[in-house]
């Protein structure tokens, strides 16, 4: 009721920045300004270093001095245990920006009698807040009271008395407070602070432990209501808002290379889109992690950051490896360009594992992730949940518009090869297929795209050599006899040489036969041709003389028949006579 | 007004201590009392606790105690130097080991236990 009534003014609900990374996006600016949190959770969960970063950070960020005002833990634990943080308690001490009082409560050394109250906490938070001029209260954690005295009633009067004194005040308070059997805490004090409830919870499923947040409760504002995995990690504490499952995040149409030239022609020629998500899957040995690495080398190549997750080789081991095959990566971890992030596995819980990329993504600014590979987080979670991590880690990644390369391990065997042990190839955009080809007593790698959205990209199968002096991509033969890769593919194409050189032999022999055949026909002709001329003037010859002996023969028979004095008759015996 | 209470109390049970030195039943168990009573302000639980006090220590513990009352009020700090958290608390510094007395003392036979004084009351 209460929420709904006050919705509408949520914007100028007063909120006091907790500087928790995390934390004050879940609540929508931080804690309710000038009253009292409630935090409760288990033993070892966070509670006291969440309360004692609240107050370090208003101290040195918002210049909000505060007051600690523990119950469990002496002044010096506190000290110790927030240097390895790398907070200087000390120093913020004698700056007067910070005010540690510590309540000692045994109960074997109090006895009472009668009637009493808590003025001496009162005087003595009183006294710490004037002091110091404190905007902020920590008490941690206030229940030890209910183990030390033990008039209930008087207690739970004075306590809500105590918070309304705090609101009063107008100090934004954090009240720690142990978890209890059903209730969120062991003396209800959830009963007294109603304004903001914040509920961490610390599980161990299979041996692995994850840390969770989540605000039950804030009044007059909005917040997230998930719960949400955090960490205490070297620089404090932080939360994880990651389970935003829109699909809203920019998209860019650029395309990177992959670092290997004839990949990106594979993948129509330009490699694979910025942003976008790419999934290697391979069985053991098939060259994943190499094809990471030069995806990183080429990143750094063009001046970007990239992140390298390893979950199964130290970053010593993939350098050293990598020199093996003529790529050194010594110069862009050198540079800072190149981060690699070694982690066990088994060392957190998914949420945690999630989480603590998350941060190193969020500190480092990376445009290129590599996980390597996510098939080992398998151990620490079911299929589902690792899907579910997965799922989020690349929806944060392409929101940041990062191009993450996964590797995944497939496990031998034909029917798993194009599927994913987690599940998660749905969710990819680009996916390239490394296997093993075993032909000829030899095992050879070949790749193919199976799948990149948004390009062209080509369905051949290229046999993936890796030599010293690199990656290349080689194409496959295929020919009558299937697909041969390695010395197969070598002995194939030796073979088909030869052929070809036979074949060229031949042809070469048998034009310069024709050649010799046309110039035999050639010469034949001339001669036949000589010949018939010189038959041809032969002929004329004896025709002419013929011709010349007629001609003779007629003008010999006028003369004679001119001698005779012969008559007409003589003119025409010519054909008579014949 | 708390000053003078002090004041008052301590020329008395310096007044006392030398009358009652031969009247110690125990001389054995170290004799002196010293007893802090911490208060904030004129509170009606704080001055009820001092009555009873006065009262319980003049009956039990004739001319070997003394009572210095401290004004949370007036001098906050020492409430963090001596670890008060309730109001009446009665301190018993001497003898050892330190005792801590809660509340406004009405029930006399709680407040003898916790003073440990039951014992050689009721022999």
């Amino acid at each position: 009721m209460a929420r709904k009534k006050s919705f509408n003014k949520n914007r100028s609900l007063p909120k006091s920045p907790t500087g928790i990374t995390g934390l004050d996006e879940i609540t929508e600016g931080g804690l309710p300004k000038g009253r009292p949190t409630l935090v409760c959770g288990s033993a070892g969960c966070g509670k006291s270093m969440l309360g004692v970063e609240f107050l370090v950070h208003g101290a040195t960020q918002y210049n909000e001095p505060g007051v600690l005002m523990t119950f469990e833990e002496l002044p010096e634990d506190v000290i110790a245990n927030s240097r390895s943080l790398g907070f200087d308690i000390e120093n913020l001490i004698a700056k007067k920006k910070l005010f540690v009082d510590y309540v000692r409560v045994e109960r074997n050394e109090i006895q009472e009698t009668g009637e009493y109250d808590l003025e001496g906490i009162f005087v003595r938070l009183n006294y710490a807040i004037e002091s110091i001029g404190a905007k902020r209260v920590v008490l941690d954690t206030i229940e030890t009271l209910f183990t030390g005295l033990t008039n209930a009633a008087i207690l739970r009067a004075e306590l809500r008395r105590l918070f309304s004194w705090l609101k009063e005040k107008g100090v934004t308070a954090i009240i720690t407070g142990e978890k209890g059997e059903g209730t969120l805490t062991r003396n209800g004090l959830e009963e007294y602070v109603s304004d903001c409830v914040i509920v961490l919870d610390h599980r161990v499923i299979d041996q692995v432990s994850t840390r969770r947040l989540r605000v039950v409760k804030y009044r007059g504002s909005t917040h997230g209501t998930n719960e949400y995995p955090f960490l205490i990690g070297e620089t404090g504490f932080s939360v994880l808002p990651i389970s935003s499952l829109s699909l809203a995040h920019d998209v860019s149409s650029e395309r990177i290379s992959c670092g290997v030239p004839r990949l990106d022609t594979l993948l129509g020629g330009k490699g694979f889109y910025r942003g976008s998500s790419v999934l290697v899957t391979g069985t053991a040995g098939t060259g994943k992690s190499s094809l990471a690495s030069y995806f990183v080398d080429a990143a750094s190549r063009r001046g970007e950051r990239s992140l390298y997750f390893a979950f199964e080789e130290s970053p010593q081991q993939i350098t050293r490896n990598m020199r093996s095959i003529g790529l050194n990566l010594e110069p862009w971890l050198k540079k800072g360009w190149l981060q690699f992030h070694a982690l066990r596995p088994t060392l957190y819980g998914l949420e945690t594992h999630l989480a603590v990329m998350h941060k190193q993504i969020q500190d480092f600014n990376p445009q290129v992730v590599v996980i390597d590979p996510i098939s080992n987080l398998i151990n620490t979670g079911s299929v589902a949940e690792v899907r579910s991590m997965l799922l989020r880690l690349v929806d944060y990644l392409k929101s940041l518009g990062i191009t993450a390369l996964f590797t995944s391990l497939s496990s031998k065997g034909e029917a798993s090869l194009e599927e994913t042990e987690v599940g998660v190839s749905s969710i990819m955009d680009t996916w390239l297929l490394l296997r093993d080809i075993e032909l000829g007593g030899e095992r050879n790698r070949g790749v193919y795209v199976l799948k990149s959205r948004g390009t062209a990209h080509s369905n051949q199968i290229r046999e993936f050599v890796i030599t010293s002096d690199g990656i290349d991509i080689q194409d496959v033969y295929v020919g009558p006899q299937g697909v041969l890769t390695g010395s197969a593919r070598l002995a194939q194409e030796a073979r088909e040489r030869a052929e070809k050189m036979v074949r060229q032999a031949e042809i070469g022999s048998k034009q310069r036969q024709l050649n010799r055949k046309r110039a035999a026909l050639e010469a034949q002709i001339a001669a036949l041709k000589a010949e018939f001329e010189a038959e041809a003037m032969e002929a004329g010859r004896v025709l002419a003389q013929e011709n010349q002996l007629v001609k003779q023969l007629a003008m010999d028979e006028i003369a004679m028949g001119r001698s005779r004095g012969a008559d007409k008759r003589f003119t025409n015996s010519n054909g008579a006579e014949d | 007004m708390e000053l003078k209470i002090k004041v008052v109390m301590k020329s008395k049970t310096k007044r006392v201590a030398h009358k009652s030195r031969s009247q110690a039943t125990q001389p054995g168990d170290g004799g002196h009392y010293d007893l802090r009573l911490y208060v904030a302000g004129q509170s009606p639980k704080s001055l009820a606790a001092f009555a009873n006090l006065k009262e319980l220590c003049e009956t039990h513990l004739t001319g070997k105690y003394r009572i210095e009352v401290i004004d949370l009020v007036k001098k906050p700090q020492k409430a963090r130097d001596d670890q008060i958290i309730a109001i009446p608390t009665l301190v018993r510094r001497l003898p050892q080991p330190i005792r801590k007395i809660i509340g406004d003392l009405c029930d006399r036979r709680q407040t003898l236990i916790g003073l440990e004084l039951s014992e050689k009351v009721e022999s």
